[in-house]
């Protein structure tokens, strides 16, 4: 058996119980990367010697007792658009595939200070644009479960990365669902946290004002301990909120008895897979069966989500991708006539069709004009959808309902239709429009034999209820490797 | 012939004072080798976040408060969207929908004495861009980010000035009423305070406005005032000879007194404004204004009528001193060691004008200190020196801050007060110049003066010369 099914937290204790050194940890999950990357493809960078340098620094932390995290020696992997100082840094996109940043994004170096390996950086889909990791200019990343299908996005490479045992766990950011719902497409576990919770400083933003980092692992565990690690109040942005706790793992206990669980009926309409559906529904059964009170009700709001959530985080786009221009790094086309003509090429040039497709969606909604008409009604609606929530939590502890329509598509059907895609969102996307936290994970698998995924959702800065009620549906059901594990 | 009215409005950015720029804690230090004041913030590196210096809203507050302006106590930030190099986002954090300050307005007293009120449209924040550098020899431009991200105050006036006069009276009694705050030094030539005239012309008598374009790279009083001249005659010209303003950015070349055609309202851009997500609202509570109300230091209105109460000194001299918050400090420094405002003031605007001009420095170049003034007026005082010593002992204070009191004694340029030492000196003079004498003497009265300079000669000019004349008087009687 691979040290890599191990969880997270469970090889840190065999690390910290010295029965495995840090460099066995490291080479265990190198190994792995070097005998699946070939199939899966979920990573863009991976620093081998870097982390063999890094793991042996951080085995003499723990041998003189100055690391003692329950993360201590663990490696890791970071998505590809969290900054790493002098490591590659793309958001998978041709436009930055030189760039070396100066600098490591706070989460990161919460992770570092913690002792984690890093090993490399995963792929994505370019600038987090997208739901399938198909966007990525590094080519697609593919399902652990099954090859033939994508593993979601755009947290892909993070998400596949832990369901093929690559790594124990991964650094993912969530946007419209980017962590949850390729959780779910590969069977694994990542928070999407309330906006605030963790600093977005060296973060490469796509939708500012929704943009949280998160953790991917194999069970609730290991994604409450990764949380509390990476979480802070930092100064450096302004958006990170100072929460009066930052314990997430005291709410690993299998006890719902009394919790109030509410189960949208909105969320089970049109469109959704029956096979996912009869899993969530029979998931809210466990959690009933162990106490919880689950009631259905009307969330309403729903179908605006979508629209305001693609002119928000478009808008904001496309004034974060401007930077992009081929004047200080990155990409920059060989020939060019004039200053215009530079910035015009480059960017053509080095971004992708989905990425184009949105900065132009953005521009067009913050014209003069056009902007009271889309992006002022989108910031009401987001305001309305977060009184829904509001009222909701009056009501309950805990939403529950499921990540996604459907299992993971096949590779090539959601780019084709992107309407069809911006619409499997529908389930995450109103969780960051609202800023609330957000939990997916496994809660069967379809008849195609791919994993389907439970989402719950939590009060603003209430992750501790989401954790619980994850943690004890967890109980209920042992956790299932795929089939690129072993 | 038909009479035409200027209407012109003003945009006037001033440089913040302060220490570190708005969003990030690199130096706001003027000059500096190129990209040393720069981090990933102000160069706009991904994944940097931009956080907000809270000097800068109490700067701006304090504008707003000293130019009658109501403030806006939830306000934020926006993005403006263009690309440009020296800008390395490709977004500029301003203020477009809710700025800091609004509806405010100063009175300005034009030179012939009419006041008249000036409105201020709205007040905002936003940081400054980088600097291009062109290469000359090669093909390249090169970009300069020290400046990027050094706070700045956008002052938007109501199109309420008529003339010349009018703009650059307001535009000193903005940078008066700034200076005093100490929120900027305002200097036109080093960029520190930049307007823009917006102008148009209509007939007079008429309540519609012309046509107005906007004119930019005016760095000087005497640039603006050509600019609005030649802008003027130029708008009449065309409507006169039966053509149209066209709606523009124009750029003033002061060498050639003739503006440019920069960008017309067509190829306007679009700057897509936003809400800055990166930053949240600002929030002045009634607790942070109240304090910033408090820090607010005595403006120039307030001091003027303290100096003709406190000083006793004439309003003539006290607008001159308070024309400018250095010279007013030095002038209360002074005063506050030796007790003689009306000799302080005198040295302020007779001698040291001169010297600032004769050098050709500006008030805030002044390095010598009060102290030093006080000494040497307390010597004249004294009758320790006469006033032509006095004078020269003055441009060393001037050039070199000496310590006139040892430079007095150093250099033996006391006055000669022994009478029988200076008696005696006379005497021998008016032995040697019998014919200046008898001119005197037969009533050539000026005589006396050759016999002065001869004593003030011999003596190097130590002599007091109230003395020399009593005694020659006497001499020659």
């Amino acid at each position: 058996m691979s040290l890599m099914s191990l969880t997270a937290v469970e090889l840190g204790k065999k690390i910290r119980a010295k029965e495995v050194s840090v460099a066995e940890a490291t080479q265990a999950a190198l190994d792995a990367i070097a005998a699946k990357e070939s199939s899966i493809n979920s990573f863009v960078t991976v620093d081998a010697k870097g982390a063999l340098e890094r793991a042996a620094k951080i085995q003499a932390g723990i041998d003189d007792g100055s690391l003692t995290s329950p993360l201590a020696g663990v490696p890791v992997a970071i998505k590809d658009n969290m900054c790493t100082k002098g490591m590659l840094t793309t958001c998978s996109s041709k436009i930055l595939g030189n760039f070396i940043p100066t600098y490591t994004s706070e989460a990161v170096v919460n992770l570092e200070k913690a002792g984690a390996v890093i090993l490399g950086k995963t792929n994505m889909d370019e600038f987090a644009m997208g739901s399938t990791t198909e966007t990525s200019a590094y080519g697609p990343t593919k399902n652990p479960w099954n090859t033939e299908h994508v593993p979601g996005g755009s947290s892909g490479g993070s998400c596949a990365a832990v369901a093929a045992e690559e790594c124990p766990y991964a650094l993912g950011s969530d946007t419209g669902g980017s962590i949850r719902q390729p959780s779910s497409f590969c069977g694994v576990t990542g928070i999407k946290p309330t906006y605030g919770t963790v600093s977005r400083y060296g973060l490469i933003a796509y939708g500012s004002s929704l943009d949280q980092i998160g953790p991917v692992a194999k069970d609730v565990t290991d994604c409450a301990t990764v949380l509390e690690t990476i979480a802070s109040h930092d100064k450096k942005d302004s958006t990170s909120v100072k929460r009066d706790s930052y314990d997430f793992t005291s709410a690993l206990k299998d006890d719902v008895k009394g919790m109030k669980i509410g189960i949208p009926r909105d969320y089970f309409g049109d469109g959704l897979d029956a096979e996912v559906r009869d899993a969530v529904m029979a998931a809210a059964k466990e959690l009933e069966k162990k106490g919880a009170i689950v009631e259905e009700f009307d969330l309403s709001l729903v179908e605006y989500a979508i629209p305001a959530y693609y002119v928000i985080a478009c808008a904001e786009a496309s004034s974060n991708l401007a930077r992009f221009d081929g004047v200080k790094y990155g990409y920059r086309t060989e020939e060019f006539n004039g200053l215009h003509n530079m910035y015009k090429k480059s960017r053509s040039e080095g971004f992708g069709t989905e990425v184009k497709r949105r900065i132009m969606l953005g521009s067009f909604v913050l014209s003069s004009g056009y902007y009271d008409a889309y992006y002022l009604k989108a910031l009401r609606t987001k305001a309305l959808i977060k009184q829904a929530f509001d009222k909701a939590f009056e009501k309950y502890d805990v939403i529950l309902g499921p990540a996604a329509p459907t299992t993971a598509p096949r590779i090539g059907d959601s780019l084709s239709d992107p309407i069809k895609m911006y619409l499997g969102d529908i389930y995450t996307i109103s969780v960051n429009l609202a800023g609330l936290p957000g939990i997916s994970l496994p809660c069967g698998t379809d008849s195609k034999g791919l994993p389907i995924g439970l989402q719950l959702i939590g009060n603003c800065f209430e992750e501790k209820k989401i954790i619980r009620a994850a943690y004890a549906f967890e109980q209920t059901r042992d956790y299932v490797h795929s089939p690129m594990a072993d | 012939m038909k009479q035409f009215e200027t209407v012109i409005g003003l945009e006037v950015h001033v440089e913040l004072a302060t220490k570190t720029k708005i969003f990030c804690s690199c130096s706001t230090e003027f000059g500096g080798e190129p990209n040393s004041h720069t981090c990933p913030v102000c160069t706009g590196m991904p994944g940097s976040l931009p956080v907000l210096n809270k000097q800068v809203v109490e700067y701006a507050v304090a504008v707003g408060l000293a130019t009658n302006c109501k403030i806006t106590q939830n306000c934020k930030f926006d993005r403006k969207n263009y690309f440009y190099p020296d800008n390395p986002q490709n977004y500029q954090i301003s203020q477009l929908y809710l700025p800091i300050c609004r509806d405010g307005g100063i009175e300005i007293e034009t030179e012939d004495g009419t006041k008249k009120t000036i409105g201020i449209h709205e007040i905002h924040m936003e940081e400054d861009a980088g600097k291009l550098v062109h290469d000359e020899w090669g093909e390249n431009s090169l970009v300069d980010f020290n400046r990027s991200g050094v706070p700045l105050i956008e002052i938007v006036s109501e199109p309420d000035m008529r003339s010349a006069d009018e703009v650059i009276a307001y535009l000193e009694k903005l940078r008066l009423i700034i200076q005093y705050l100490g929120a900027s030094d305002c200097k036109l030539q080093e960029g520190s305070m930049r307007a823009d005239v917006n102008l148009s012309v209509r007939e007079a008598g008429s309540t519609e406005f012309g046509t107005r374009t906007e004119m930019k790279n005016l760095n000087s009083f005497k640039a603006i005032r050509r600019a609005i001249e030649g802008e003027t005659e130029r708008q009449i010209d065309l409507i006169e000879s039966g053509q149209k303003v066209i709606q523009e950015t124009r750029r003033w070349d002061d060498a050639k007194e003739y503006s440019y055609a920069m960008r017309s309202k067509e190829d306007a851009q679009d700057y897509r404004y936003f809400p800055e997500p990166d930053l949240v609202p600002i929030v002045i509570s009634d607790e942070w204004l109240a304090e910033i109300k408090s820090c607010q230091p005595e403006l120039r209105t307030e001091k003027l009528e303290r100096y003709k109460k406190e000083f006793n000194i004439p309003d003539y001299d006290a607008k001159i001193i308070t024309s400018n918050k250095k010279l007013a400090d030095i002038f209360e420094e002074t005063t506050a060691i030796c007790n003689n405002p009306k000799k302080a003031a005198n040295w302020l605007m007779g001698e040291t004008m001169r010297l600032l001009k004769e050098h050709e420095m500006d008030v805030e170049d002044i390095s010598f200190a009060p102290a030093n003034l006080a000494k040497l007026i307390q010597l004249t005082e004294d009758r320790a020196i006469n006033s032509s010593v006095a004078k020269e002992v003055f441009e060393k204070i001037f050039e070199e801050n000496i310590d006139p009191e040892k430079y007095v004694e150093e250099n033996g340029l006391k006055t000669v007060a022994d009478d029988g030492a200076l008696r005696s000196t006379i005497e021998k003079i008016v032995a040697e110049n019998p014919q200046s004498v008898e001119d005197y003497k037969s009533g050539k009265k000026k005589a006396i003066g050759f016999l002065v300079g001869q004593t003030m000669k011999a003596t190097q000019g130590k002599a007091d010369p109230g003395m020399v004349n009593q005694i020659l008087t006497e001499l020659l009687k």
